[in-house]
């Protein structure tokens, strides 16, 4: 392989990188909220999946994407606010509801669309046009980082703007330092007349919005359809990403796009034909998040408060 | 106060024989019972939301589930994988480690049990079912092990390394059927049949009716596909309720959940515990998968488990993690599951609804064993 072709392949898979890492991106995101408050949501897998069927749905039965991401954000509020008043309210476990909100959502994305638009064992393939690319005048001329930076769709531009706005949220802001504190030590906080509470709901839910959006972003921006489970435990990547990230919005978005590597280096290895089998390339990103918890010690850096439910 | 922060922090007591009799009835038969009750009437809304007539849907469900001698056959055999594995789940839960990685480990159980079975033609089947349901657990044990130790050497969160194993499992699983372990000449992704000496003999056939012969009735029986399987569910479930209430071991995996600063201070080993909890908590999923091989299977195929390790959480935490009522939760998700298989055939309502009524039963146990917290104790 010579040299251009060689730039042209990591060209082609930086850009692949940055399609398949929003979604991951938006989960982690908003789960840097939550878990800074204090709250862990294993359920972002499920509110992901929602986020993916209802923007594929908006998308398909009215043809605006607007519409699709509406319903996202709509049905991922509803399951983030149940899952806010069970763990917060409630004080139940939060592993535990956000293991149910994922078995709920395989099951009520599946039976609706099934019984909607497939039969009982097969799915008839419907697709959407997935979000138009919108490149950016003069940006996107730029040699090899104009196509991978600025090529893109609307909706990965806005999760590159969410990493600079969610840091400044959560360092630089008064609601940032009330969120750390709530996460950190909950009774300082609750002392100093912050509501533990609201800024826990207020977490959970900014979690809950950023899911179901990189849900929406698989299935009306990257695919163009919906399957069955499409999420495949991304949900549960992006919580790794979150802990590689050192619950950092830059360091999310190094892991996020790590990952969305991965995606893109093992659908490409896939078409390139090579004698692995193509098993072990789709287990790879799963193993890589394996080894990468593995080896990043970063427990030290989590919120001390995290899953701990607060009684005040 | 601080008294209620604990229990509603940490929701399985130590010890569930030391509530009083009212509570424990409470906890273990009406709160369960009620969510059972509130989750089929949410997914009853949502059936006729979607245009079904939910009753008939339901009277369906019922039919399929304890309806006739077929269907009753049909809940033991769905509810056998969910007690086995869903025993395994309350060992590690118990332990503060939530394993949810199941279903990873009913894999790794299932190939163990194929490589193994396939090899046995000729072996007395006393011989050879052991030899095959022990690989299974050992199988599944590794793939437990695995977040076992990452969490106590290199405190990585078990949580994303078992879920992720899950996947590794199912690759492995779509890798041996299609290339090492395909059946010679097939042309279908499938292992070889076992040899029918590693297959679990079947209740009514192969126990019921010699015993039945022997004492000289002549009677008819069907032959069912239940095996006897669901003998072992119920026997492993009496050992480990032994295991977590009259044991060393037991008490100080429930220890190391209950308080890990408390355990550390009394001399336990946090790690040692943790990590024997992991290997018997991925046993016992194995142990599951297995059984589904060497049962109604009898061969390694991908996807074989239609979500049977992630039920299995479910089904630990309807019982509050009590080996003995993980018998009675497993038997009402094996009803649910067995009755919604019926209800797609009669009714065309697709199978995947037990996977919302399960979520939705869990979402009411929570709130309505935390309701009682709050009102008891706040």
């Amino acid at each position: 392989m010579d040299l251009a072709a060689a730039i042209l392949w990591v060209r082609l898979l930086l850009e692949a990188a940055f399609r398949l890492g929003p979604p991951l991106l938006y989960a982690a995101l908003g789960e840097t909220f939550a878990e800074r408050s204090g709250i862990i949501n294993i359920g972002i897998e499920g509110l992901m999946l929602t986020g993916a069927f209802l923007g594929f749905i908006g998308t398909f039965s009215t043809g605006s994407y607007l519409v699709g991401l509406g319903s996202a954000v709509a049905g991922a509020l509803v399951l983030g606010l149940a899952f806010a008043f069970l763990t917060i309210t409630v004080r139940a476990n939060q592993i535990v509801v956000g293991a149910a909100l994922n078995i709920f959502s395989l099951g009520i994305t599946g039976f609706f669309f099934r019984t909607s638009y497939g039969g009982l064992t097969t799915v008839r393939a419907i697709s959407i046009e997935t979000l138009p690319l919108l490149p950016i005048p003069l940006l996107s001329d730029i040699p090899f980082l104009g196509p991978v930076l600025f090529q893109q769709s609307l909706l990965v531009y806005l999760a590159l703007l969410l990493v600079p706005l969610s840091f400044f949220i959560i360092h630089r802001t008064a609601l940032g330092l009330a969120i750390q504190a709530v996460g950190e030590y909950p009774r300082a906080a609750d002392t100093a007349g912050i509501n533990v509470y609201r800024i826990r709901y207020l977490c959970t839910l900014i979690g809950a919005v950023l899911a179901g959006i990189g849900g929406a972003f698989l299935s009306i921006a990257h695919t163009g359809t919906f399957i069955e489970n499409m999420t495949a435990g991304r949900g549960f990547i992006a919580l790794a990403v979150v802990i590689l990230g050192r619950w950092n919005p830059y360091g999310v978005l190094i892991g996020a796009l790590t990952f969305g590597a991965s995606f893109a280096l093992q659908l490409r290895l896939q078409t390139a034909g090579t004698q692995v089998p193509y098993q072990f390339l789709q287990a790879l990103p799963y193993i890589v998040t394996i080894l990468a918890v593995t080896a990043f010690r970063s427990r030290i850096a989590a919120p001390k408060a995290l899953a701990v439910p607060y009684t005040g | 106060m601080s008294g209620l922060t604990v229990r509603a922090s940490k929701p399985f007591a130590l010890s569930a024989l030391s509530h009083p009799w009212s509570q424990l009835l409470w906890d273990g038969l009406v709160l369960p019972a009620l969510a059972v009750g509130s989750g089929l009437v949410v997914g009853g809304i949502i059936l006729q939301l979607a245009g079904y007539q939910a009753l008939p849907a339901f009277s369906a469900m019922f039919t399929g589930a304890f309806g006739t001698v077929l269907s009753l056959s049909t809940t033991l055999l769905r509810a056998t994988p969910l007690i086995l594995a869903g025993l395994g789940m309350a060992i590690a839960f118990r332990c503060s480690m939530w394993n949810i990685g199941a279903e990873g480990q009913l894999y790794a159980g299932a190939i163990a049990a194929t490589f193994v079975g396939v090899r046995l033609e000729g072996w007395p089947p006393l011989l050879a079912v052991p030899t095959v349901l022990l690989a299974a657990f050992a199988a599944g044990a590794c793939w437990g092990f695995i977040p076992g130790i990452l969490r106590v050497r290199l405190g990585a969160s078990e949580v994303v390394t078992s879920i992720m194993l899950n996947y590794v499992g199912i690759y492995l699983t779509s890798y041996l059927v299609t290339g090492p372990m395909r059946e010679p000449g097939g042309t279908f992704p499938q292992s070889s049949p076992l040899a029918a000496a590693a297959r679990l003999p079947r209740v009514v056939r192969d126990v019921l009716a010699p015993i039945l012969n022997g004492l000289g009735f002549d009677v008819q029986l069907p032959n069912l596909r239940l095996h006897i399987g669901i003998l072992i569910a119920i026997g492993t479930a009496i050992i480990l309720h032994f295991l977590l209430f009259r044991t060393t071991l037991g008490y100080q995996i429930r220890a190391v959940g209950y308080n890990p600063v408390a355990a550390r201070h009394a001399g336990i080993s946090q790690g040692r515990t943790v990590v024997l909890a992991m290997l018997i908590s991925g046993g016992m999923a194995g142990l599951a998968g297995g059984i589904e091989i060497t049962g109604p299977i009898n061969r390694l195929l991908q996807g074989f488990s239609p979500g049977y390790g992630y039920e299995a959480i479910a089904v630990a935490l309807m019982a509050h993690n009590t080996p003995l009522g993980i018998l009675l939760s497993g038997l009402v998700f094996g009803a649910l599951r067995s009755g919604a298989e019926f209800m797609q055939l009669r009714a065309s309502i697709p199978v995947v609804l037990v996977f919302m009524i399960q979520g939705l039963v869990i979402l009411f146990i929570m709130g309505y064993a935390a309701r009682r917290l709050l009102r008891t104790g706040g």
